[in-house]
């Protein structure tokens, strides 16, 4: 009997805590997670500075932050991926930041509002929408319009997020109706359903198309070179070392930070 | 015997006054938030009742799932043995410890269209992707271990003996089933019920894998948080502090019906056993 009790009594310590999580419920993301590890990065000086960008500029950002810590012996850059909204949102609650670069001037502009930023925003890169299916694109879509055809499961983005709502004017200019079966928080979600199979068809960014390799096929859309999404970068007015921040921005900006876009799939200014 | 305040150690009382603080004061903070001028129209836009209506519905089938499947499941556990069976108990508890989010690959990877069963629920006519049906899956998946774990608890407490005694008096399994042990489990099931809703209710990350998110289908109301953070974070908030009442209203009533600690069947054994007896 004893060791019975010893047992529920451990159950009992499990089922309080357990019961605020689930009544609490929503769940951490991994966003967030990273968001928590760039907050503790202290600000010594000595070229360290945070860098906040947007979830679809890991790629080439991480690469570009490697070829400007070359570049720059000594300094030490921690980058931040989340979505743009997000980003904002932890920069106007207060997390200590030196670049924010998004992907969409709305973001930026409610950065610039809160009166955040050391300077004009540089409009350093542009991005379109694509079609994306699975590779063995079992639904037979060749363009927008198949992917409107009735039976098809099609997955964008919410209008609330910048992809959905490039999404929406892509639907404007192209003259199509998509009745989608979910509309997602974010790109990452729209390609996980289509690359499992479980969508036959979404609108993602090309570079997305690109990242995501054998995973899912892209599929041009003719209108989407009328919606172009513009990815702001701006060094913040809180950074410790406003002259590396500034660097980093150039650095983004010039010959070196076109080229690594570029070859990410991003198009220029 | 209990230990009145007074005898607890000075460090241990402000230690758990520390924990407790970090427990209350996020949603303090939160309700401070609150825009409170706007709070009626923010919580019944119609996108904002889609979600709530959505989200009870669901909750409720899931929470039914989980009582057809789980009081065997909890009885299984606790009244028989069997090889292997730690093991299991493990296996079953796993979606508590489990991020959701990797419950909802398991899920896509189960129940989607290329998934495990993919093919057969195709043959069948069955088409679980983008459906409420996936919201119910999701949601009985992650509060399926709150009710076993509850339920199994209680079984254990009340142990074997009344089921002994009317099954030496001539009841069939059924019959000590039905008027013995459920009887005085009742309270575990319920409280154990009401926690499996409250997790339905919250659910998240695996809904959001595995069911995807459109208005009135499959955007429940933790969904709808998370989408209307990006734009409309006064909406978000009061939403969540509707998310927060419902919650604190259903672990109360689960602690009235059985205090979540206490594993002691709320109601004496007698009048169970009499009846039982009384019918044979």
């Amino acid at each position: 009997m004893g060791r019975m009790r010893f047992r529920t009594r451990g159950q009992r310590l499990l089922l309080l805590p357990a019961a605020l999580i689930a009544a609490l419920g929503i769940s951490a993301c991994g966003a967030d997670e990273t968001a928590g590890s760039a907050d503790t990065t202290a600000h010594s000086g000595g070229g360290s500075i945070t860098v906040f960008a947007a979830a679809s500029l890991k790629e080439p950002f991480t690469a570009l932050a490697d070829q400007f810590e070359d570049a720059h012996p000594g300094t030490d850059l921690t980058l931040n991926f989340a979505g743009s909204s997000d980003l904002a949102t932890q920069l106007v609650e207060g997390a200590p930041a030196d670049v924010l670069a998004s992907a969409d001037e709305s973001t930026m502009e409610r950065v610039r509002g809160a009166d955040l930023l050391d300077g004009e925003p540089v409009t350093f890169a542009t991005n379109i929408l694509q079609l994306a299916v699975p590779p063995d694109n079992t639904a037979g879509i060749a363009s927008l319009a198949d992917a409107a055809r009735p039976g098809v499961k099609t997955v964008v983005c919410a209008a609330q997020v910048p992809c959905g709502a490039a999404a929406a004017r892509l639907q404007e200019a192209a003259d199509v109706d998509l009745a989608p079966v979910s509309e997602e928080s974010s790109v990452t979600d729209v390609l996980g359903k289509i690359s499992s199979g479980e969508a036959d068809a979404g609108l993602v960014y090309v570079t997305d198309v690109r990242a995501a390799g054998e995973t899912v096929l892209g599929i041009a859309v003719p209108e989407a070179a009328d919606v172009v999404n513009t990815y702001p970068v701006a060094a913040l007015a809180g950074s410790q070392d406003p002259g590396t921040a500034r660097d980093f921005v150039d650095f983004v900006v010039g010959d070196d930070g076109r080229a690594v876009l570029e070859a990410a799939g991003f198009g220029a200014p | 015997m209990e230990l009145t305040p007074a005898r607890l150690p000075r460090w241990i009382l402000v230690l758990a006054a520390v924990g407790g603080l970090f427990v209350v004061l996020p949603l303090v903070a939160m309700a401070l938030r609150v825009d409170w001028v706007h709070f009626v129209p923010l919580v019944t836009s119609e996108s904002a009742r889609a979600a709530l209506l959505l989200s009870l519905r669901t909750s409720i089938s899931a929470t039914m799932l989980c009582v057809v499947f789980g009081v065997p499941m909890a009885l299984v556990l606790a009244r028989t043995s069997f090889r292997g069976q730690r093991i299991l108990r493990s296996l079953v508890l796993l979606p508590l410890v489990l991020p959701p989010v990797v419950g909802g690959i398991a899920l896509l990877y189960t129940f989607g269209r290329r998934g495990l069963l993919g093919g057969t629920l195709e043959a069948l006519g069955v088409d679980i992707a983008f459906s409420t049906t996936a919201v119910v899956l999701s949601q009985a998946f992650v509060a399926l271990p709150f009710l076993v774990l509850s339920l199994e608890g209680a079984l254990r407490t009340v142990g074997t003996r009344y089921e002994a005694v009317g099954a030496t008096l001539g009841a069939t399994r059924w019959t000590v089933l039905r008027r013995i042990t459920l009887p005085l489990v009742l309270p575990a099931l319920i409280s154990g019920a009401v926690l499996s809703f409250a997790r339905a209710l919250g659910e998240f990350g695996a809904t959001l894998t595995f069911a995807g998110s459109l208005q009135g289908t499959t955007r429940t109301l933790p969904l709808e948080i998370y989408l209307q953070r990006e734009t409309d974070p006064d909406a978000a908030v009061a939403l969540s502090l509707i998310l927060v009442v419902v919650a604190i209203a259903v672990v109360g009533a689960a602690h009235r019906v059985r205090p979540l600690g206490s594993l002691a069947p709320a109601r004496p054994v007698a009048p169970a056993l009499r009846r039982a007896v009384d019918t044979h």
